[in-house]
C-alpha cells in the first residue's frame, strides 16, 4: 500500500504482573485503510488499541504518529456516573475542539438529532454507540479507533452501524483501526486483518487470513468459512475511491 | 442583629457557594473520602503550625495543599488500593496531629473549635481569607469548567482528544484542598465534607445538566447556612452542626418531593 502511514506501533511488548499480554506486536494503519483486530477474549486487543491511543505506556516498543494526527476514539462502552446529569447535547459539546466541526453536521451524519435533549443515561445501547461515534467525529478525525463498535447493538442495528462507519470512512477518507467480533459484517470492508492472541498469529487480507492454519486453529473451520464466503461475495466493495475493483481471486 | 452574626452569614454564604460548585465534582468523581482525608490531615497542619509558630491559616493551607499533592502522587503508583491508602493517611495524620498538640503544652488550642467549627467567632481576617479563596476558585472554575467536566465524564476520551488530564485533576484537587483549609474554622474538621456532599446530592434530584446541579447545590448550601444560623440564633445550638442538619433536612425534603413526582429528573 503506497498511501502515507497514519500511525505505526513497532515491536510492542507489555506485561501485567507476570502475565505477558503483548509480545513483539507491530501494527500500521495507512490513510484510508481499514485494519481489523480479531482474536479471542483476553488476547490483548484492547490493550494494543489503548497503547496506540497513548492511554497505556508499553514496556517495549514504540508508537509513532503522523504529526498532528487527529484521532476519533469510540470506547467499548461508556459509563456515566448516575449522580451526573448530562444531556446528549452537553456530552457532545464537551469534546475538545468541538467548535471545528459543527455539531449539527455531525448529528446529521450519524442521524441522532432527535436524541439531543435526552439524558445520556436514558438512551439505548444502539443510540449510545451513535452518540459515541458522533463524539469521535467532532474531532474531524484522520484516524477512527473503534473498540467493538457494535457492542450492545441488536442484530439489525449492527449491519446499519457498520454501514454508517463505512460511509463515514469513505466521506472523510480516514483510516480505521477497529476491534470487532462481527467478522461476517466487517470483513468485506477490511483491508488488513490482524489475528491477535498475545502475539500476531497471522495477518493479511481477509481472504488470505481465512485459510491461514493459525487462524483456523484459533477460530475453527466454521467461522473461517463464513469469513471466506463473505469476503468473496463482497470483493468489489474494497476500493476506496468508489470504483468497483476486479475480484482478486480471478 | 449584631456584627458577629453578619460575619458568620457572610463567611457561611461564601463557603456554601463554592462548596456547591466544587462539591458537585467531589460527588461526580467519588472523592468524598478524599475530602475527609484532607480535612483530618489538616489537624496535623494546625499542630505543626503551632509547633513552628507560623500563621495558622497559612499553615492550614500549606499542609492541605501538601497532603493533596502527596495523595495525588501516591494514588498514581497504585501499590495500595486508594480507599485503604486514604484510610491509613486520614487516621494516622489525625492521630499525629492530636499527639503533637497534646505534647506541646506551651499553647492551649481550642480543639473542639477545630473539630466542630465555630461560625460565630469568625473574624474579619477570616472573611478576607474566605473571600480571596472564593474569588480565586471562581476564576479557575470559570476558566476550566469544560475541561474539568470533560475529564469527569470520561477521562480517556478527554485524554485522546488532547486534554491535559493530569494537570486538570491536580488543579481540581488543589482547589478542594484550599476550600477545606479555609473553611475548617466554620464547620470544623468532622463536618466539612458534609457541606461538600449533601447540597450537590440534594440538587441532583432536580437537575438535568451538570451546571444546574452545581448552581443548585450552591443555592441549597446557602439556604442551609441561613437556616442553620437562624437555628443557632434562636435556640443557641452550635452553628456548624446546625448548618449540616439543615442541609440534611433540605436533602430529605427534596428526596420526598422527587419520589412523589416520580423519577422525572432521572
Amino acid at each position: 500500500m503506497n498511501r502515507p502511514c497514519l500511525i505505526e506501533a513497532t515491536d510492542i511488548g507489555v506485561t501485567f504482573g507476570t502475565r505477558q499480554v503483548l509480545e513483539h506486536v507491530s501494527v500500521k494503519v495507512h490513510e484510508g485503510e481499514v485494519v481489523t483486530l480479531i482474536g479471542p477474549n483476553g488476547a490483548g486487543k484492547t490493550t494494543l488499541v489503548r497503547i496506540m491511543l497513548g492511554l497505556v505506556k508499553p514496556q517495549r516498543g514504540r508508537v509513532q504518529r503522523r504529526d498532528g494526527l487527529r484521532i476519533g476514539y469510540m470506547p467499548q462502552k461508556l459509563h456515566i456516573e448516575p449522580t451526573l446529569p448530562i444531556t446528549v447535547r452537553r456530552f457532545l459539546e464537551l469534546a475538545r475542539h468541538a467548535g471545528k466541526t459543527p455539531i449539527d453536521e455531525v448529528l446529521e451524519e450519524v442521524r441522532i438529532a432527535h436524541l439531543l435533549d435526552r439524558q445520556m443515561r436514558a438512551i439505548s445501547g444502539g443510540e449510545m454507540q451513535r452518540v459515541l461515534l458522533a463524539r469521535a467525529l467532532t474531532q474531524s478525525p484522520q484516524l477512527l479507533v473503534l473498540d467493538e463498535p457494535a457492542q450492545g447493538v441488536d442484530i439489525s442495528g449492527q449491519a446499519e452501524l457498520y454501514e454508517l462507519i463505512n460511509e463515514i470512512r469513505t466521506r472523510h477518507h480516514c483510516g480505521v483501526l477497529m476491534i470487532s467480533h462481527d467478522l461476517h459484517l466487517v470483513m468485506a470492508r477490511t483491508d488488513e486483518v490482524i489475528c491477535l492472541n498475545h502475539h500476531i498469529c497471522c495477518h493479511g487480507r481477509p481472504e488470505q487470513v481465512s485459510i491461514d492454519p493459525s487462524y483456523l486453529a484459533l477460530f475453527g473451520r466454521k467461522e473461517a468459512e463464513s469469513l471466506a464466503i463473505y469476503t468473496h461475495r463482497h470483493n468489489h466493495h474494497h476500493d476506496l475511491t468508489g470504483h468497483v475493483v476486479e475480484s482478486r481471486h480471478d | 442583629m449584631t456584627d458577629f452574626i453578619l460575619r458568620a452569614l457572610a463567611a457561611g454564604l461564601l463557603i456554601a457557594t463554592i462548596s456547591g460548585l466544587l462539591g458537585s465534582f467531589v460527588v461526580w468523581r467519588r472523592m468524598s473520602y478524599f475530602g475527609d482525608t484532607l480535612a483530618h490531615s489538616s489537624l496535623l497542619g494546625i499542630a505543626l503550625g503551632i509547633l513552628l509558630d507560623i500563621n495558622l491559616q497559612l499553615a492550614l493551607i500549606a499542609s492541605a495543599l501538601l497532603f493533596a499533592g502527596m495523595l495525588l502522587l501516591l494514588q498514581r503508583n497504585k501499590s495500595v488500593a486508594t480507599d485503604t491508602l486514604l484510610g491509613i493517611l486520614s487516621h494516622s495524620t489525625l492521630a499525629f496531629g492530636l499527639l503533637i498538640l497534646a505534647l506541646s503544652d506551651t499553647v492551649q488550642v481550642n480543639l473542639t473549635g477545630y473539630l466542630f467549627g465555630d461560625l460565630l467567632t469568625v473574624s474579619n481576617t477570616d472573611i478576607l481569607w474566605i473571600l480571596a479563596c472564593s474569588v480565586l476558585t471562581s476564576i479557575v472554575l470559570l476558566a476550566f469548567w469544560n475541561g474539568f467536566l470533560a475529564i469527569t465524564v470520561h477521562e480517556e476520551l478527554a485524554r485522546v482528544e488532547g486534554v491535559a488530564v493530569e494537570r486538570l485533576k491536580a488543579l481540581l484537587v488543589m482547589l478542594i484542598a484550599l476550600l477545606i483549609a479555609v473553611s475548617m474554622k466554620i464547620v470544623g474538621v468532622l463536618l466539612i465534607t458534609a457541606l461538600l456532599i449533601i447540597p450537590p446530592a440534594a440538587a441532583r434530584k432536580l437537575a438535568h445538566t451538570p451546571e444546574q446541579m452545581a448552581l443548585g447545590a450552591s443555592v441549597i448550601g446557602c439556604v442551609a447556612v441561613s437556616a442553620g444560623l437562624l437555628m443557632s440564633w434562636e435556640w443557641d445550638t452550635p452553628a456548624g452542626p446546625s448548618v449540616v442538619v439543615s442541609a440534611c433536612g433540605v436533602f430529605l425534603v427534596l428526596t420526598l418531593v422527587q419520589s412523589l413526582r416520580g423519577d422525572e429528573a432521572q
